[in-house]
């Protein structure tokens, strides 16, 4: 689904974070990005999600290459990306008038489907209510928790139906029953919707909970991708298991062997 | 402005002005100071009249003043802020554009644009432009620039961002700007309006009744004036609070 064709990345004026990184991955796979802070994980999921120039190289997702923002990629930041003028209702239907604004012009939305407002409405409505925020709808979000809140923008990026899920630390500061519901949820919409999900964390659990393929990144500048095949992925009830804490050992080890 | 102001104040502190002014004419006993009594009822049946002329044509310049200053400021503070290499070059002459009193620029507008409504909109529009240009700009630089990129990532381009983003990050102060600084903008107006005009409260107050002495009709055009900030006052405050209510939320 996605290819990365010797993609070279860095920030003006500084050392390149990626050089020559070729990557594949397949449609409905789920993978994990983890590494160092300042290690580019980030900057690896804007490129994807066309948020950032690439300097040479290309990006293809289903073929085309990505020079901009991809209808049916969502993404999901680590500190949500709400409107705080907006309701929970507002803002996760926000996507969708974002749509709407622009018409089905294949190039801000999707050129294939044309949604009408009932069933925008409708499809937000459902997703609220999926992720248990339907009692909060005509809350602002700074009234909210932040599991509150990141499922908001959760609800905001599944209401657009997307094919390619990118999650970006979106865990990070939820406390832990709320953090294993959403894994499990990801979980769920990547093995049953098909969706493939690219999940970046500097958490080692998370990543191999959430990860059947594990990319390592390095600080300094990535070349070679680092690749752990990780049989553990959605295993929630056995994070007290051997085989849980083995793989999670395998990876420190080949983290430190990284850095 | 989180004290919320309410109909029985609004009453209260009326009367409590009435009394007051009432008070004043029993100790001053000149005709400079009339009764309330004498000029209420006067206000009442001129407001009908030409003093309703007067009114409509200062609220008149106030208001293209008021569109005139938003449509300017607002895109050139959303530009600024948007850009911090832009920015960087403009700050220190807004810095010091913005302190400076407009209305010394009076007698310099009047030469270059003659003493016509254009220039005493120019003037007041003026003096709203930089109150608004400096929130909007920094309304526009304080957005996180996550929000921005996941905006972004919904598909939205610099229009979408604009209506969904911008605008109504810039909202709140704008309004907030606007309602600091109509109070200037009716002072200045006042200025303006005593050359060269025939229609104005400002006119109206100098030259056609204070210079005759006609103090009571004096002071049903200073009642006007009044009204006209005090209006536009309690209109922009009541804007804020419809489209800011996340802001008392958020606040509780």
């Amino acid at each position: 689904m996605i290819a990365i064709n010797n993609l070279t990345f860095a920030y003006s004026g500084q050392e390149p974070i990626f050089k020559a990184f070729n990557l594949t991955v397949d449609r409905g796979d789920a993978w994990s990005v983890i590494g160092p802070s300042g290690c580019g994980k980030s900057t690896f999921l804007y490129l994807l999600a066309g948020l950032r120039r690439l300097m040479s190289g290309a990006i293809l997702i289903d073929g085309a290459p990505i020079l901009r923002p991809r209808p049916r990629t969502g993404l999901v930041l680590q500190d949500h990306g709400l409107l705080p003028w907006a309701t929970v209702r507002e803002n996760a239907r926000l996507g969708l008038s974002i749509w709407n604004f622009y018409g089905a012009d294949g190039k801000h939305a999707p050129a294939d489907k044309k949604l009408g407002a009932d069933k925008a409405d409708q499809r937000v409505d459902y997703w609220l209510e999926k992720l248990g925020m339907a009692a909060l709808k005509n809350e602002y979000p700074g009234r909210l928790s932040r599991g509150q809140r990141q499922r908001t923008a959760i609800a905001r990026t599944l209401a657009m139906e997307p094919d390619l899920l990118l999650l970006d630390e979106p865990f990070s500061a939820l406390d832990a029953p709320t953090r294993e519901e959403l894994e499990n949820l990801i979980t769920r919409l990547n093995r049953e919707a098909n969706i493939t999900c690219i999940i970046v964390t500097h958490d080692i659990e998370v990543a191999v909970v959430m990860g059947r393929k594990i990319l390592a990144l390095r600080e300094g500048f990535n070349h070679e991708p680092f690749i752990l095949e990780n049989a553990c992925a959605g295993i929630f009830d056995k994070r007290n298991q051997t085989a849980f804490h083995n793989q999670c050992a395998e990876l420190r080890k080949t983290l430190g062997a990284l850095a | 402005m989180k004290r919320r102001l309410n109909l029985s104040a609004a009453v209260i502190g009326l009367l409590m002005f009435m009394f007051c002014w009432q008070v004043l004419t029993w100790l001053i006993r000149q005709p400079i100071m009339p009764s309330p009594l004498l000029v209420l009822p006067l206000f009442f049946k001129s407001i009908f009249g030409e003093l309703g002329l007067h009114f409509l044509a200062s609220t008149g310049r106030v208001l293209a003043a008021i569109a005139v200053s938003v449509i300017t400021a607002v895109p050139v503070g959303l530009g600024l802020g948007q850009s911090p290499r832009l920015d960087r070059i403009f700050a220190p002459l807004i810095a010091i554009v913005y302190p400076i009193p407009k209305i010394v620029f009076l007698p310099v507008i009047y030469i270059l644009m003659g003493i016509t409504d254009v220039s005493k909109v120019f003037l007041i529009a003026l003096i709203i432009f930089f109150q608004i240009l400096v929130v909007v700009r920094d309304e526009a630089a304080n957005l996180q620039a996550e929000l921005i990129l996941s905006v972004r990532s919904l598909g939205a381009g610099r229009r979408a961002l604009f209506r969904y983003v911008y605008f109504p990050a810039s909202l709140p102060a704008v309004l907030t700007a606007l309602r600091v600084s109509v109070g200037t903008a009716i002072a200045v107006l006042f200025i303006a309006e005593q050359s060269l005009t025939t229609y104005g409260l400002g006119y109206y107050i100098v030259v056609e009744t204070y210079q005759v002495l006609r103090y009571p009709e004096m002071y049903t055009g200073i009642m006007a004036m009044s009204v006209l900030g005090l209006v536009l006052y309690f209109v922009i405050y009541s804007l804020e609070h419809r489209f800011c209510r996340y802001q008392d939320q958020n606040g509780a």
